[in-house]
Formats: structure tokens, C-alpha cells, sequence
């Protein structure tokens, strides 16, 4: 390990960290402080790159590990490291860092200087999440990410900011005390937080079922939470239509869904496996519902919440099948919905600042007005629908088969009527907002999207369509490198399922 | 080993009292006329001398003086630096913020500095009626302090409050002490532990265990003897409350913890329930209360209600691991109290124009730094990690959960996320947009150096003591150990079980 791969995980944890100090200190001016956001978070997006540059596809375990004691009693250590789960996370969250300060660039106007430096600590707690290997480490960062997204909605929500904000911090922060006492009760019992060590004492099956049970499901509350998962996504709707553009897309879903795959399913496996059942019902429940509230929504970044909220419980029943397959499709299809929602979001942001409207039915006939606006918008909204060719169809294609094929039926065909449905809310959001006859908002005179919007929009279109033809770029890492734990246990369900009562039991 | 003079035990003490005798002779001889605020200055470096002469304690060997009346070890020195620093950082804040025109500003510095000598004796005293002298001298100060304000209705009441309330709570302390004298006929703290387990009459013994809590439990505001706490904050001047809401509490958790560990620790079956229960009711009454508060002030005297508890809790840890929690809570609790009144007077201004949460509002936009130093604190009050308060009550809670008090600690973290609501509801308020047409009441903040220094110390400290809280626990710990007589099991283990690496 060469000295730059040891460091390269601190490096990209400090640098946002360093340009939120930067843009905390110099002076308002000359937009000093958005040149600063812009060139920190290039040079994160820049350091991510070396990862996958760098990473063994085909290595199990995690690479680029470093561990640190931290504190010496209770036993905790700065320990990070990536493995093919977490690694394009990363790199995700890295590109739309700068995207995301790109699209802030003329939306945000006053208190420039507190906006970015939230949005760059934001930045780093986003990372440490996905790349930290201690419980407590993890949990210090989850908790974090929490502050700078509520203040920043406070200060820059459209109408009703503080009361989206109260309500998405406790939403997340009530579910985290059962976490910290449910690790903290893991540390009481094995005396450390290293997560790969927890894995192998909860699989050694030393530790009392019945309450690994309870902490299990302390962990999944948490996450289910964060994604959201059906009933409990109260908080989503006035978070999406009240929060600054930049941030509803780097938030939005990653690090629930992260955090199932790593710390529930793959430190819980059998009680995973134990409540999947559940999860999988209220997945398609959420998949569903999210259609069907989407399909009447009036605004639409309520109509985006509730699609989001309709394609993250797709992940979710692909995470609760326990299938490899699964799994992999899952992992992509979070990065095809970081990238397709970016997109959605910049677009959305772009027509709002022109016309300061929010309402779909004031729309109309953009599309000879903004016809650039509306290509890109047109090719988003089809990967987002899951054309062939586009990202979006690699991920859905691979859950819904494994579906189908190893879980269920008739789960697979309900949540694929969610995905029809999905098809329709968004295209007929496409002809509302740009076919039909001009109405009187689209009348007033704007312009078609400017070098900055065209140049940060580009790289995303081009990356749909490269994750569409080539997704092999990136299932191989993911594939090859989901630590064994998980594969043991994914042999173990096969064995179950290829006996048909029991997997009867299952369904 | 050369023999050293009995007053190098207790020199902060001298330090501090010499300080306090100067300004009280400079105020006398300086013109009426001429600002009395150099006389801050003073009792600033005085305080910082005696902090640096706590440092230097270090040095002794552990032992007592003065015929077994005064003691020092890591423990009394631990909290010695505790004690000092927070009354520096009131002290450097009351430079920039008293008015030039408030009566008698010679008098105020003296008397922060007399408490401070108190607070200090209270927490090296080994003699419980040196203790009790101890308790007088920083209480009294306290109770002039509180009515600093007296020009308006609120700053008398609740002098008299807290003086009627104070002086009825050690009335209590003094009836415990007596009847431990009247059973085993000695006052001085070893000895009693000694002669305690054989005393002749064991009523006498729990009577006095009992009263001695109550008085002492007035005094860290833990309910049910919390009520004077939301009047007093409200009515006493923000410098004040500062150093008001932390320090003597300091003192008092400290006294707390050798009057358990040291006096009664035979009688573990009985005040381990107690204090559990006080634990439970204190964060739950407070948060509960704090809840509904719109005054600032207010709604921060029940969350240090709501502290009281959480602090508490670490006594249902075993043995040391209790103790080192428990000081440790004490640290991370006196650095962000300390800090978010200091921000608040600076907001507020001495005489308060802003009183209200909603007065708060668009703090942010305002005053982006004194804004987010404010949210800073909340969120180290909530207790986000890498903040003090974080590691506070996650040694707090785990030295429950390490003594079986699962319950406890799962009220506290479900107690957590309730208090979560309001230090929130004020850290949005600041990021709120302002209300447009609303003039604002109070002028721009002054910065001046030392209420800069003030803020810079107190936020240095709860950002150190939650990324590297390394350093203060382990002085927490050696505390811990030098505090625990031999008759007490004290080779429990304070470390953990370490993780296989």
C-alpha cells in the first residue's frame, strides 16, 4: 500500500472539511466563498476518483483500511476502509458535490458563506458514513449529517423552512437513540465496535437470539427511517419541496439504503432474513403508494418526493429479497437514481428560478422555448422510468427478475404495476410541463438553460446513457468484492429455497 | 521526600482570596470617579494564577493538611482547574458585557472571585464543617450576585428566592452533618467512612445519609428540589447565570461524589435507589418543562434540570467507572453551559432586550458567527457526536448500562431525543429568515478581546472534549481512583473489556 492509499480516505474526509474552515473565514466577495465550495469539491471528486483507479476488483475484505485507536476506553478507533459496496457511493457523493454547488451557484443569493460551509461539513459527514468501520465512528457521522441539513433548511427552505426542518431532524434523530443503546449494548456484550469483528461474533452465534432480535431491529427502525420505508416517511414530501436544490439531491436515499445493506442485513443476517417478509410487503406497499400519490400531486417537488419515495422502496424489496443478484441490482440502481434525481432536481431547480412557480398546472409548451431544457429532461425522465439503454433499466431489470424468479411472484408483479404507474406520472408530468399550449407563467420570456445548468447537466446525461450500455463498468466491483459474509449467506438462503415447502415458509 | 508548609495544599484558595482582599482594596482606593473595569482584569489574572497553582498541585504528593481538614489529589485538582476556568470564562465575559454604568462593579468582580475560593474549598475540604464554611462563602456570593440587577422586579426576587430556598437547603446539609457527628463523634471525612459501619445507632446514620442528599441535591438543581432554578436564571444578569449554572454545581457534583463514595459507600443499597430515582425524574421533569418554555433563560434552567439528571445517572455506575463519568459530564456540561450563556448575553445584552426564543429568530442571518456558535452549543447540548456533550452522556450512559441500570439509561436516551425538540426549535429559530419590518431590539453585538477569549475557550473546550476526550478522561479517571478510599472495592476494573485485535 503505497503512503497515498493509506491517507487517501482521511485526505477525502478533511478536504470538504478544510473548505468549509476556507469558506468560513474568507471575506463574502467577488463570490469568493462559491469559488471556494467549487474548487474544494472538485478536489474531493478528483481524490474519489483515485479509488476506483486504485481498488482490486475481486479482493475480498476491505481495501484502503486504516485503523487508529481513537479513544482508549470505550475502545474506539478511526477506522475506515471501502469495499465494492461502498466504493461507487462514494464516488457518487463526490460528483455531485460540485454539481451540487454549481446548481446553488445564482439560487442562493444571501449568507453565501454559511450555505457553502454547511454544505461542505454535510459533504463530510456523507463520506464518513459511507466509509467508516467503527460503530461509534459511523454513528458520529450519521448524527452529524443530520445538523447542517436542518439548519440549511431552515434558513433556505422556500416557504415553510422551520417546520420541514424540525420535522426531518426529529423524524431521523428519535430513531437513532434505540441505535446508539442498541450498540452500545453490542459493545457491552463483545466489547468492541469494530464492525468486521461484531460480524463475526454475531455470526459465531455466541450472542442471545432473542435480543440480537431486538438491537437488529433498533438498526433496521433507524435506517428504515433515513431511506424512508412506507409508513414512516412523514418527514420526505416537506423535506423535497422545501430544501435547497443541492441539498435534496445529495441527500435523498443513499444513506439508508447504504446503511441497510452494510450494517443491518450484513451484521444481522438471520434476523434480516427473519423479518425480510415484512419488508418486502411494505417495499411493494411503498412502491405502490408512492405511484399513486405521486400520480395527483399539484407541485412538483411533491410529485418528486413521492417517486422517490416509490423507487427507493424498489431498492428496498431488492435489499429484503436476500439475493445476490439482488443485491448487485441494488447497489445500481441507487447510483442510477443519485444520478437521475441530480438531474431531475437541477432541471426542476432551473425551471423554478425562472418562473417562481412550482405548480405543475401553470405550466405548459416549454418545450419550444427551453428546447435544450426539454431534451435533457425528456432523456432523464426516460431513464428514470427505466428505458433499455438508459440506467435506470439495468437496476429495475435486475430486481424485479430476481424478484420474480427467487422470491416472489406476485410481489414481483406489484411492484411492476408501480413501475407502469411510475411510467405514467412522469410522462405525464413531461407533457404537462412542455407540450400542450402555452400558458400564461411559460409566456414570460426565459432563457433556455445557461453554459453553467448545460455543463453540469452533460456530464450527467452522458453518464445514463454509459451506465445503460456498459453497467458491466460497475457490477464488476460490486459483484466481485460484496464481502463473503454476505455470500455465505446467500448460499445458505439458496440451499432453503431450492427445498419448496420451505421456501412456501418463506413467501 | 522534603517536607512542604501546609498552605502549599491549599494555595489556589490563597491565591484566589488574596485576589478577592486586592480588588476589594483597589475599589476603595482608586477615585469613584475612574472605571472600575482594570479590577476585572485583575480578578481574571488572579483566577488564572490559581488555576496555573492547581496545575502545579499536581506536583505534591496525594496527602491532606492542615490537621486532616484539606486534601489534595488528582481529584481535588481536577476539579480546582474545572472550577477556575469556568469562573475565568464568566469573569472575561463580564468584562465586555457589564455596562460602565452598573453600581458597585469592584464588589461584582470580588465577589465572583470569594465564590470561586469557595467552590475551590468545597471540593478539597475533608472536614465536613470546613465543607459547610465552604458551601457559605460560595453561596452567599452567589446570592448577592443573583440580585445584581436590582433595579428591576425580577433581579431581587430572585435573589431572595434563592437566598430563602439556599439557606433552608443547607439548613439540611447541616442537620445531616451534625447527626453523622452525633453517631460516630467525628466529622472529618475518612474518619467517619472509618467509624461509620460500626456506629452505634444506624438510624442516625441514614437520617444523616438523607439529609446531607437533600442539601446537596438543592444545590445541583436536581428535581425535586429544582423549582427555585427557572426564576433565579431568569431574574439573575446572563454573566451571572453563566458562571451560576455551572460552577457551584461543579462543586456540588464534586461534594456529591465524596459524601457517596467516600462517606457512605456502605450504604450503597440505599442511595443507589434514590439516586436513580431523582436521575429519572430530574431529566424527565425538566425536559418535559423546558419543553413549554418561550423565555431562553428559562428554557435553559430546565435543561440544566434535565443535565442534573443525566449527570445522575453516571452514579449508578459501578465504583470508579461511576466517578469518572460523572466528572467527566461535569467538564463537557461546564464548558457548553458556560459557553451558550455567554453567547446568549452577548446576543441579549446585559439588560436583556431579547428574552424570547422568537426574539432570536434570524440570529443567523444577523450575526452569522455569534449564530452559529449559538447552534454550536445547542447541538453539543443535544449531544451530537463530536461534541463535548456527546461523549458526556455516553460515558454517563454506559456507566449506568455497566451497572445494570438498563432502565435508567434508556430513559435518558429517550429523555435525549424529547430535548432534541427544543434545543432545536431555538437553533432553527436563529436560522430562520427575519421577520421583515420587525425592528430588532438589541444593538449589534461588540466583540471585545475578552468576551472573544471568553466564547474562544468555552467552545475550544467542548469541541476538544469531543474529538479528543482522551486526555480529560483519563484525568477523570486518576480522580476517580485517588478518590476512592481503600475500604471501598477499589480493585474493580475502570477499563472496559478490551476489544480481540
Amino acid at each position: 500500500m503505497t503512503a497515498i492509499d493509506h491517507s487517501i480516505l482521511a485526505l477525502i474526509l478533511l478536504v470538504p472539511l478544510a473548505g468549509a474552515l476556507l469558506v468560513a473565514f474568507a471575506p463574502d466577495r467577488w463570490k469568493l466563498p462559491n469559488w471556494i465550495a467549487l474548487l474544494t469539491t472538485l478536489a474531493t471528486f478528483v481524490l474519489t476518483l483515485h479509488l476506483p483507479a486504485h481498488f482490486v476488483a475481486g479482493q475480498p475484505g476491505f481495501q484502503f483500511e486504516v485503523n487508529i485507536p481513537w479513544i482508549e476506553s470505550p475502545a474506539i478507533s478511526y477506522h475506515v476502509g471501502i469495499d465494492g459496496l461502498s466504493l461507487w457511493l462514494v464516488v457518487l457523493a463526490g460528483l455531485l458535490a460540485p454539481i451540487g454547488v454549481v446548481a446553488s451557484w445564482n439560487a442562493i443569493q444571501t449568507r453565501r458563506k454559511i450555505f457553502f460551509s454547511l454544505f461542505l461539513i454535510q459533504q463530510t459527514a456523507m463520506l464518513g458514513v459511507f466509509v467508516a468501520l467503527d460503530l461509534i465512528l459511523y454513528y458520529a457521522f450519521w448524527e452529524l449529517s443530520l445538523v447542517p441539513m436542518a439548519i440549511l433548511i431552515a434558513m433556505f427552505g422556500r416557504k415553510e423552512g422551520y417546520r420541514a426542518a424540525l420535522r426531518f431532524f426529529l423524524f431521523t434523530f428519535i430513531p437513532s437513540a434505540p441505535l446508539l443503546v442498541a450498540i452500545l449494548w453490542l459493545y457491552a456484550r463483545t466489547g468492541t465496535f469494530n464492525f468486521a469483528d461484531l460480524q463475526f461474533q454475531i455470526a459465531s452465534g455466541v450472542l442471545p437470539a432473542g435480543a440480537l432480535y431486538w438491537v437488529a431491529l433498533a438498526f433496521l427502525f433507524a435506517f428504515a427511517v433515513k431511506v424512508p420505508v412506507f409508513p414512516l416517511h412523514g418527514w420526505l414530501a416537506d423535506t423535497y419541496s422545501e430544501a435547497p436544490v443541492a441539498l435534496a439531491m445529495v441527500v435523498a436515499g443513499k444513506l439508508g439504503l447504504y446503511s441497510m445493506l452494510r450494517f443491518h442485513v450484513g451484521l444481522f443476517p438471520t434476523q434480516a432474513r427473519q423479518i425480510a417478509p415484512i419488508l418486502i410487503a411494505l417495499a411493494v406497499i411503498g412502491v405502490l403508494y408512492g405511484a399513486c400519490l405521486a400520480l395527483v400531486q399539484r407541485d412538483f417537488w411533491r410529485l418528486i418526493a413521492f417517486a422517490a419515495l416509490s423507487h427507493l422502496s424498489l431498492i428496498v424489496l431488492a435489499i429484503y429479497g436476500i439475493t445476490f443478484t439482488g443485491w448487485s441490482g441494488a447497489v445500481y440502481q441507487i447510483l442510477s437514481h443519485g444520478v437521475v434525481d441530480g438531474a431531475i432536481f437541477l432541471l426542476l431547480g432551473a425551471l423554478e428560478l425562472r418562473y417562481a412557480t412550482t405548480t405543475i398546472s401553470s405550466f405548459g409548451g416549454l418545450a419550444v422555448k427551453l428546447p435544450r431544457a426539454a431534451t435533457y429532461f425528456v432523456i432523464t425522465t426516460l431513464a428514470m422510468i427505466g428505458l433499455p439503454l438508459l440506467s435506470g433499466f439495468v437496476g429495475e431489470f435486475l430486481i424485479l427478475s430476481t424478484t420474480f424468479t427467487q422470491v416472489s411472484r406476485g410481489w414481483a408483479i406489484a411492484a411492476a404495476v408501480g413501475v407502469i404507474l411510475g411510467a405514467a406520472y412522469m410522462l405525464w408530468l413531461v407533457q404537462r410541463l412542455f407540450y400542450g399550449p402555452e400558458s400564461e407563467v411559460a409566456a414570460k420570456p426565459a432563457t433556455d438553460l445557461r453554459f453553467g445548468e448545460w455543463a453540469i447537466l452533460t456530464p450527467l446525461i452522458v453518464l445514463m446513457f454509459i451506465m445503460g450500455v456498459a453497467p458491466s463498468l460497475w457490477l464488476n466491483t460490486i459483484q466481485t468484492s460484496v464481502h463473503p459474509p454476505l455470500i455465505r449467506e446467500q448460499m445458505k438462503y439458496m440451499e432453503v429455497l431450492q427445498t419448496p415447502a420451505q421456501s412456501e415458509v418463506q413467501r | 521526600m522534603t517536607p512542604f508548609p501546609d498552605i502549599l495544599r491549599i494555595l489556589p484558595e490563597v491565591v484566589l482570596t488574596l485576589t478577592g482582599v486586592a480588588i476589594m482594596l483597589l475599589d476603595a482606593a482608586i477615585p469613584p470617579a475612574w472605571p472600575r473595569r482594570s479590577l476585572g482584569w485583575v480578578a481574571a489574572i488572579g483566577t488564572t494564577l490559581a488555576l496555573w497553582t492547581s496545575l502545579w498541585q499536581l506536583s505534591l504528593p496525594q496527602g491532606t493538611g492542615f490537621f486532616q481538614t484539606v486534601e489534595t489529589s488528582a481529584f481535588t485538582v481536577f476539579f480546582h482547574v474545572l472550577i477556575c476556568g469556568i469562573v475565568l470564562v464568566a469573569l472575561l465575559l463580564s468584562l465586555d458585557t457589564l455596562p460602565a454604568t452598573t453600581h458597585h462593579q469592584g464588589e461584582y468582580y470580588a465577589l465572583v472571585v470569594f465564590g470561586a475560593v469557595g467552590m475551590c474549598l468545597m471540593t478539597s475540604a475533608i472536614e465536613l464543617l470546613l465543607v459547610f464554611v465552604a458551601l457559605e462563602i460560595s453561596s452567599i456570593s452567589t446570592y448577592i450576585l443573583a440580585g445584581y440587577r436590582k433595579q428591576t422586579v425580577k433581579g431581587p426576587e430572585a435573589a431572595i428566592k434563592y437566598f430563602l430556598l439556599g439557606s433552608f437547603a443547607t439548613a439540611f446539609l447541616l442537620y445531616g452533618i451534625a447527626l453523622a457527628f452525633g453517631a460516630t463523634g467525628t466529622t472529618q471525612i475518612y474518619e467517619l467512612a472509618r467509624r461509620l459501619p460500626t456506629a452505634q445507632n444506624p438510624t442516625f446514620v441514614i437520617a444523616s445519609l438523607a439529609l446531607m442528599l437533600v442539601g446537596i441535591l438543592f444545590k445541583v438543581s436536581a428535581a425535586p428540589f429544582h423549582v427555585w432554578t427557572p426564576d433565579v436564571y431568569e431574574g439573575a444578569p446572563t454573566p451571572v447565570v453563566a458562571l451560576l449554572s455551572t460552577a457551584p454545581k461543579a462543586a456540588a457534583f464534586a461534594l456529591l461524589l465524596r459524601v457517596i463514595y467516600e462517606i457512605f459507600p456502605s450504604l450503597h443499597s440505599l442511595w443507589a435507589p434514590l439516586l436513580w430515582i431523582v436521575a429519572a425524574l430530574s431529566m424527565t421533569v425538566g425536559n418535559l418543562a423546558a419543553l413549554r418554555q418561550k423565555n431562553v433563560k428559562r428554557m435553559l434552567a430546565y435543561s440544566s434540570i434535565a443535565h442534573a439528571g443525566y449527570l445522575l445517572a453516571a452514579f449508578a455506575g459501578i465504583g470508579s467507572i461511576g466517578i469518572t463519568a460523572a466528572s467527566f459530564y461535569t467538564a463537557a456540561y461546564a464548558a457548553m453551559n458556560a459557553g451558550i450563556f455567554a453567547v446568549i448575553t452577548l446576543v441579549a445584552g446585559y439588560d436583556e432586550q431579547l428574552n424570547d426564543i422568537d426574539d432570536f429568530r434570524g440570529l443567523l442571518h444577523r450575526s452569522p458567527l455569534l449564530g452559529i456558535l449559538l447552534v454550536f452549543f445547542l447541538i453539543s447540548l443535544i449531544g451530537i457526536p463530536f461534541t463535548g456533550g456527546f461523549f458526556g452522556k455516553f460515558y454517563s450512559f454506559t456507566a449506568a448500562v455497566d451497572g445494570g441500570a438498563i432502565v435508567l439509561a434508556i430513559i435518558g436516551l429517550l429523555n435525549s431525543g424529547l430535548a432534541a425538540a427544543y434545543y432545536l426549535r431555538f437553533a432553527l429559530a436563529t436560522a430562520q429568515q427575519p421577520v421583515s419590518g420587525k425592528p430588532i431590539a438589541a444593538p449589534k453585538p461588540a466583540l471585545g478581546a475578552a468576551v472573544i477569549a471568553a466564547i474562544f475557550l468555552a467552545a475550544a473546550a467542548t469541541l476538544i472534549l469531543g474529538i479528543a476526550p482522551g486526555a480529560t478522561l483519563g484525568a477523570a479517571q486518576s480522580a476517580s481512583h485517588t478518590l476512592q478510599t481503600p475500604t471501598v472495592e477499589t480493585n474493580l476494573p475502570t477499563v472496559p473489556v478490551q476489544s480481540p485485535q
